[in-house]
């Protein structure tokens, strides 16, 4: 068996020049994703480098935005009153994730890298084009009722299972790294790939580049903001679909809108076509209904997940009634 | 390393990729913490850290040398059981009890993460602890007496709820 070691941080630059030294190096920071992805041979790293002393922590409120620590625990930055009150979306999101205690033990950093729950991708088993390149996606012809209708491509149809990663993408969040090419600020659209035909690469990240803090403008429109949910089981269990919200309104009319769809893409979706039916448009059925088609306009469903389309419009337009007071 | 459990300090030698679990159970031979599913899905290796409930198969060993571990060993005061332990009895809230060591762990620590919770927030608080036999009821049941401060000493209202029924 191959030898795993550890090894505990003490400074950011310390992590990335343990990682940048060695190739197998994994971060591991609530270790609720490693230990899983070790034990099923997914991920063996040769090193496991522990950054929860490193990296910022905290919950910090700057003029017209939060810095979020990457090292803060879910449950941490559920329960924070002012997240609550000004950006409702990110609660609402960590509390409808996981469970109480992978929620105390998870940090949000570990939260946004979590890998694909594709079945074919953690069985090592299986063939799996992310986890062994040029083997294979099984999911395009076999159970693919969880996988991507949206972003995918013929060597990978995984989907992002990050509830966070979503409400984060309707707030416009950057992400905030360091690695051995110094420091970057990513928007959090960008994080992740499309597996395009290199499925293997799942972010942008450099081998060692570790994420410091996320920052999330906290605006009008993030103050109005919902997630919903919709999955198998009430509670502890990874979306089918999910819809992230944030919305303006001026009387009736949509001043701005940011809608994110989640459990239907290999990262956070933006409908980007749906917000420009709203955009400056009154909240009308018609516009509602209209926002639901367009957010799964171009939709590729596979044999098992073409319930997804409905259930994306009915969800969206669901939670638009519910930030527009009903109609 | 060194493993704080319970207040005591266990000195052992473990690689690293060995989990808490695993350490609690085979090295430090404190088997009440149980291993369901060894992967973070169950609840069975429900223990707190620092007074927080976490599941012991989701971290390392090695990176809980800081923390004050504590496993349903060391729930009971002496020979006085923890009111959870205590509500757990009085509610029948087990019949195999392989899933009851986690279930018991998670509701303390449930209970101080959330002050008074209703039914509703007390089963979805409690939806990372499964239980085969199905206790649930029971198992909601007891955690509500603890919540609400019912159950103790010259509490009638398991007699009023019969009386109801």
């Amino acid at each position: 068996m191959n030898e795993i070691r550890y090894v505990r941080a003490a400074t950011p630059a310390q992590a990335v020049a343990l990682a940048s030294a060695e190739p197998t190096t994994a971060y591991v920071a609530g270790g609720t994703e490693l230990t899983n992805l070790m034990r099923d041979g997914v991920h063996v790293p040769g090193l496991v480098v522990d950054v929860n002393r490193v990296a910022e922590r905290g919950i910090e409120w700057q003029p017209g935005r939060v810095r979020i620590g990457a090292l803060a625990r879910m449950a941490e930055v559920a329960r924070d009153a002012e997240m609550r009150h000004r950006l409702p979306v990110v609660p609402a999101a960590l509390l409808a994730s996981a469970s109480g205690q992978v929620r105390n033990m998870a940090s949000i950093g570990g939260n946004l890298l979590q890998r694909t729950r594709c079945w074919y991708y953690r069985d090592t088993a299986l063939p799996c084009n992310a986890r062994v390149p040029g083997s294979g996606c099984p999911a395009l012809d076999g159970e693919n009722r969880w996988h991507a209708i949206l972003g995918g491509s013929e060597s990978c149809i995984r989907v992002h299972p990050s509830d966070l990663a979503v409400a984060l993408t309707a707030l416009d969040a950057t992400v905030l790294t360091q690695g051995p090419g110094g420091a970057r600020r990513l928007p959090i659209e960008t994080l992740h790939r499309l597996p395009g035909d290199a499925p293997h690469r799942e972010t942008v990240l450099e081998h060692g580049e570790l994420v410091v803090a996320v920052e999330v403008p906290a605006t009008a429109m993030a103050a109005h903001s919902r997630y919903r949910k919709v999955r198998d089981r009430a509670s502890f269990e990874f979306a089918l679909v999910s819809v992230a919200v944030a919305l303006e309104l001026r009387g009736r009319t949509v001043r701005d809108v940011r809608i994110a769809l989640g459990g239907v893409a290999p990262r956070p979706w933006r409908a980007r076509e749906a917000e420009d039916v709203l955009r400056g448009e009154r909240l009308t059925d018609a516009a509602v209904a209209a926002a639901g088609a367009a957010a799964v306009r171009g939709a590729v469903p596979r044999e098992h997940n073409a319930f997804k389309l409905d259930l994306v419009s009915r969800t969206l337009t669901g939670v638009l009634d519910e930030l527009g007071g009903g109609r | 390393m060194t493993l704080r459990v319970n207040g005591a300090d266990h000195r052992l030698a473990v690689e690293p990729r060995v989990s808490l679990l695993d350490a609690l159970r085979e090295r430090l031979h404190l088997t009440g913490t149980k291993k369901g599913c060894d992967h973070g899905e169950c609840g069975a290796c429900t223990v707190l850290l620092d007074g927080q409930r976490a599941k012991s198969c989701l971290t390392l060993a090695v990176m809980q040398d800081e923390a004050e571990i504590t496993t349903i060993e060391g729930l009971a005061d002496g020979d006085r059981p923890h009111p959870v332990q205590d509500a757990f009895i009085r509610r029948d809230a087990f019949q195999c009890g392989f899933c009851t060591p986690g279930q018991i762990m998670s509701a303390v620590g449930m209970l101080r993460e959330r002050s008074r919770p209703t039914d509703a927030e007390i089963r979805e608080g409690m939806s990372g602890n499964l239980c085969r036999c199905s206790a649930y009821p029971n198992i909601v049941a007891a955690i509500r007496d603890v919540a609400h401060g019912r159950g103790g000493p010259g509490d009638d209202t398991d007699e009023r709820d019969e009386a109801r029924r």
